[in-house]
């Protein structure tokens, strides 16, 4: 155990170098070069603004997320408590002094760019909760300390993030913390019983919602009750996506988006445009282009000594896979409209942030995924 | 040991738990698929038109303009259908073939065919061309009868301006044509309602009441696919005519106005003494509107610009004559006004007056001998009014006829063509020519000559103002909400009267009858200068007062010369005007005459009233019943 540690943290430049996940980091440089190819047809094939600064975010934080990767894992684990403590910092000084944007009050100015806290604490409660669960005894997992703990790490965040208000952002920090609940070992019957009460009190839930969100599940089972007003971004992106066809309009041939029926096409319906040019197969081969990465990143967690790299790959495994899965369903028309963008294709540097140094940390489980943490 | 065992279940715990998770991925994933397979290859269809559909779009045809009609609401600005022909390039199969065919159909050019080539790369495939703004109706049965052969070819009927009086009202009305794109620009209602083929007043009262006359667009919807092609028209929104503009104006004596000065260059205007209504107003010549509805062709536009006679200038308002003789009422009133005459008061007229060294002639040579102001307005006699000119001084003068409205715009803003003219006085020469007033242009002043200057229609709301007894009017020429009818407007100017001195243009009653006198005198009495043109029938009888305006200082030679009208080059001729009232007793209406280098006032002017009075006045009752015709509103 000693040899270990002393092995590794005596892993040269080169060695961390050719220890990097590269089939990962070939998929998630592959999918970068997809974003940017989208996103200049978002802007009528031509590169301006979106574009432009899409690229710009690429290249500072692919950088960055090898950079997070070259860091030994044990230090992130070190760290863990101090980033959700300082996130959760930038939660509370964002209720009070953030930007207000279209009725919402998310966002910080950092000069080069504005930031959304909540993204990054999509991250940050995987690893507070991956670092309580490793350090937790396994007998103690049920116990009814470290339920409410642990709740209480996902519920203080969520709510400063649901008072923003984002409704969509809470419920992937929400889901994002659960699973690792889920993985940390937490009875299953708690879960169920939960989900039963959830059900129960959904009607009193609802109520406590905002009209404009109300309005969005309303509309979502049954877009066709208001086609021109909310109804109108489902039934839009529905018709995107369906006339793509097998093979799509072809690229820069989008009709609906280049006609402008497609609402914020840059971030949240990145993938209605995405569909339309490129079809059912190109959909597909991005799907597996993100299983790919996912597997990769299961594959890494699976493949650590350390619990805490363990659960945190597999947590953000399962996070990347939730933002996908709740992006897709909702411009396919399954969900309900809440905002969530879709990882890196999507317009929007906090989300690219978030991302990207998650995957450096899950880069630098690869890389030190003998490292034992006590 | 412990530690490292318990770490190891709980990975065991994890990686148990994890492979339940990735189960759940996979069937999420696969369900994923399935939608998408769903949309995209089960519904492709149906999603693919619904997307070919999806836009509806609106196409603006271009409004029907409001019509203009005269006082009786004969139409005088109207709507005509007109026929097109359209060429839909992406329904042609050959385009040059059938570009081929039309050449010869229709006669095209081989520049209107270099045109149309070139529009059908500028547009696009589904737009539509206009080969032909207005198609004969032989040429659009021969279209039609070869429609079979024409694929891509539709004629098409639309509504266009057009003038049925062709000439006779143009320079009121002026005229529609294709705006360019700062006439789009200036006007907001204009630039809203625009469409490609809509016209636009140009000119006149066309393009003064624009905003009223415009009407609003019919919409056609159309669902179009994502590339902005029509599939199927939805809807077809009617669009509001324009409002009906009524004018106080009355065709007949419009038409008559026009028959007198026909080939000759000059003006007529008629006014209602009581409410100022222009009865009629041309001027001669004049050209056809209809002809610039579709463009004008350069060898017409050539024709019209090139006449010596100018019609395009509105000579009405904008022609600038001296008013020679016809400014005397004016002179003898401003002179009675300041007590500077009375009716007693004689000069003797030898031919010529000196003063100064400088010698000013009467008309006649011989000399007109001792001369009142009765006899002296009656042979306009030069030297009586030389004199008191002289006794009355410029600055006095001016103001009485500034009064009467010379100097300034009768219309006001109707007309943005409108000129003010000029009565000089002793300041404005001063401050426009930096010099001095010189008595002699006094004296020239009060026979009309020298600085002076005048528009027909100011000399007719002159005259107008001197026959309703001295009262101001507000000549128009549109009927507003509530015209007035005559017992209406005399009984408001007895109340403006009382209340009101401003509209009070004397300042003794008196003098204004004088002047009425003297003036019937000079057309009802033997040796006034118009006595041959009078008309002895009460009804009808009419006072008024000649003039001629030099165009040129008469030398010496050219004096002693005497010659004859026609002896003397067009452009030398003196200017004919002519002023008058009537009926004499009661008076109803003002008019006054110019025609361009015709000689004299008596004989080239005054008998064209004396033609004119009997219309107008025979006009009048039907004139009355129709005071309350109701049904315009601008």
């Amino acid at each position: 155990m000693f040899q270990h540690d002393k092995l590794n943290n005596e892993i040269t430049f080169f060695q961390k170098l050719k220890d990097l996940d590269y089939i990962l980091l070939f998929s998630v440089m592959l999918l970068s070069a997809i974003s940017l190819f989208v996103m200049y047809s978002t802007d009528g094939g031509e590169i301006l603004f979106h574009t432009k600064n899409h690229f710009v975010k690429l290249v500072v934080f692919f950088p960055l997320m090898i950079l997070v990767a070259f860091f030994n894992i044990k230090l992130w684990h070190n760290l863990s408590y101090i980033i959700y403590l300082l996130v959760m910092l930038l939660l509370i000084y964002v209720s009070l002094f953030g930007i207000k944007s279209s009725g919402s009050q998310r966002w910080m100015d950092l000069y080069l760019f504005v930031l959304q806290p909540s993204e990054l604490m999509k991250v940050a409660i995987i690893m507070c909760l991956a670092k309580y669960y490793h350090r937790l005894k396994i007998e103690n997992v049920n116990s009814f300390l470290s339920i409410i703990v642990v709740l209480s790490i996902i519920l203080i965040p969520i709510i400063f993030v649901i008072s923003q208000p984002d409704l969509g952002t809470s419920i992937l920090i929400a889901l994002s913390g659960l699973i690792i609940l889920w993985l940390g070992g937490v009875k299953i019957k708690y879960f169920i019983y939960s989900f039963i009460t959830f059900l129960i009190s959904l009607p009193f839930i609802i109520s406590f919602l905002k009209p404009y969100q109300k309005l969005r599940i309303l509309t979502f089972l049954d877009p066709d009750r208001d086609p021109l007003g909310a109804g109108y971004q489902i039934i839009q992106s529905k018709i995107a996506i369906g006339s793509g066809g097998l093979d799509g309009k072809g690229f820069l041939k989008g009709t609906q988006s280049y006609l402008d029926f497609l609402p914020e096409k840059h971030t949240d319906f990145i993938f209605t445009l995405f569909s339309e040019e490129f079809g059912f197969i190109g959909s597909v081969g991005l799907l597996v282009l993100y299983s790919i990465i996912i597997f990769r990143i299961v594959r890494i967690g699976s493949l650590s000594r350390s619990n805490f790299a363990r659960l945190f790959c597999f947590g953000y495994a399962f996070a990347i896979f939730i933002y996908i899965v709740v992006n897709l369903s909702m411009v396919l028309g399954l969900l309900p409209i809440v905002g969530s963008p879709l990882p890196i294709m999507s317009y929007g540097g906090s989300s690219m942030l978030a991302t990207m140094i998650g995957l450096g940390i899950v880069l630098s489980a690869k890389i030190n995924h003998k490292q034992m943490i006590a | 040991m412990i530690k490292s065992n318990s770490g190891i279940r709980k990975a065991d715990v994890i990686n148990r738990r994890m492979f339940i998770i990735g189960a759940a991925k996979i069937v999420v994933f696969a369900g994923i698929v399935a939608r998408l397979f769903s949309l995209q290859i089960n519904d492709n269809k149906k999603y693919l038109t619904l997307s070919d559909k999806n836009r509806i779009r609106e196409w603006k045809l271009p409004p029907t303009r409001g019509n203009i009609v005269d006082y009786y609401g004969k139409v005088i600005a109207g709507n005509l259908k007109v026929y097109q022909l359209h060429i839909i390039p992406e329904q042609v199969e050959n385009f040059n073939y059938l570009l081929l065919r039309l050449k010869n159909l229709l006669d095209l050019s081989d520049k209107k065919i270099n045109k149309i080539k070139k529009l059908k790369e500028e547009l696009k495939p589904w737009d539509s061309i206009i080969v032909s703004e207005n198609l004969s109706w032989s040429q659009f049965v021969k279209i039609n009868n070869y429609l079979y052969d024409l694929v891509g070819v539709k004629p098409v009927m639309i509504i266009s301006r057009n003038y049925p009086f062709k000439d006779m009202y143009t320079h009121v009305l002026g005229y529609v044509s294709q705006p360019n794109e700062q006439e789009i620009l200036e006007n907001e209602i204009v630039q809203e309602r625009f469409v490609p083929g809509m016209k636009i007043g140009k000119l006149g009262l066309e393009k003064r009441l624009e905003n009223h006359l415009i009407g609003t667009n019919a919409i056609q919807r159309y669902e179009v696919n994502a590339y902005g092609k029509r599939i199927n028209q939805l809807e077809h929104q009617k669009g509001e005519q324009g409002s009906k503009i009524r004018l106080t104006v009355d065709t007949e004596i419009q038409k008559s106005c026009a028959e007198l000065l026909s080939e000759k260059a000059g003006s007529i205007s008629v006014m209602d003494i009581y409410t100022g209504d222009i009865i009629a107003m041309y001027s001669s010549p004049s050209y056809n509107p209809n002809l610039f509805l579709f463009g004008i062709s350069q060898d017409e536009w050539q024709l019209i610009r090139n006449n010596p006679l100018k019609p395009l200038i509105h000579k009405t308002i904008s022609g600038l004559y001296s008013p020679g003789s016809t400014i005397k009422p004016i002179v003898a009133l401003s002179a009675l006004e300041n007590n500077v005459i009375d009716t007693k008061f004689k000069v003797k007229c030898t031919g010529k007056m000196e003063l100064y060294g400088q010698t000013f002639h009467c008309w006649k040579e011989k000399g007109h001998g001792w001369v009142s102001l009765k006899n002296a307005m009656k042979q306009s006699c030069d030297t009586y009014f030389y004199e008191i000119a002289r006794l009355l001084g410029v600055d006095r003068l001016s103001i009485t006829a500034q009064k009467f409205g010379l100097g300034k715009k009768v219309l006001g803003s109707y007309f943005d063509n409108e000129k003010k003219g000029l009565f000089p006085n002793t300041n404005w020469k001063k401050n426009n020519l930096g010099k001095g007033w010189v008595l002699g242009e006094t004296l020239i002043t009060g026979i009309g000559q020298g600085y002076i200057q005048s528009t027909p229609l100011q000399l007719c709301m002159m005259t107008a103002q001197i026959a309703n007894g001295g009262y101001a009017i507000n000549p128009k020429i549109v009927v507003d909400n509530n015209p007035m009818n005559i017992d209406q407007a005399k009984k408001l100017m007895k109340d403006q009267h009382l209340h009101d001195l401003n509209n009070k243009l004397f300042k003794n009653k008196k003098n204004i009858q004088i002047v009425q006198e003297a003036m019937f005198s000079s057309t009802n009495e033997r040796f006034g200068t118009s006595y041959k043109s009078r008309i002895e029938d009460p009804k009808y009888q009419f006072a008024g007062k000649t003039g001629t305006a030099q165009v040129k200082r008469i030398s010496k030679r050219e004096r002693e010369l005497d010659l004859e009208l026609e002896q003397i080059p067009y452009k030398d001729r003196d200017h004919a005007l002519y002023v008058a009232y009537g009926p004499y007793v009661n008076p109803r209406y003002a008019l006054s005459i110019i025609v361009e280098h015709g000689g004299s006032g008596s004989r080239a002017a005054a008998p064209i009233a004396k033609k004119l009075f009997k219309l107008i006045i025979d006009r009048h009752d039907l004139r009355k019943k129709q005071s309350n015709y109701e049904e315009i509103s601008i």
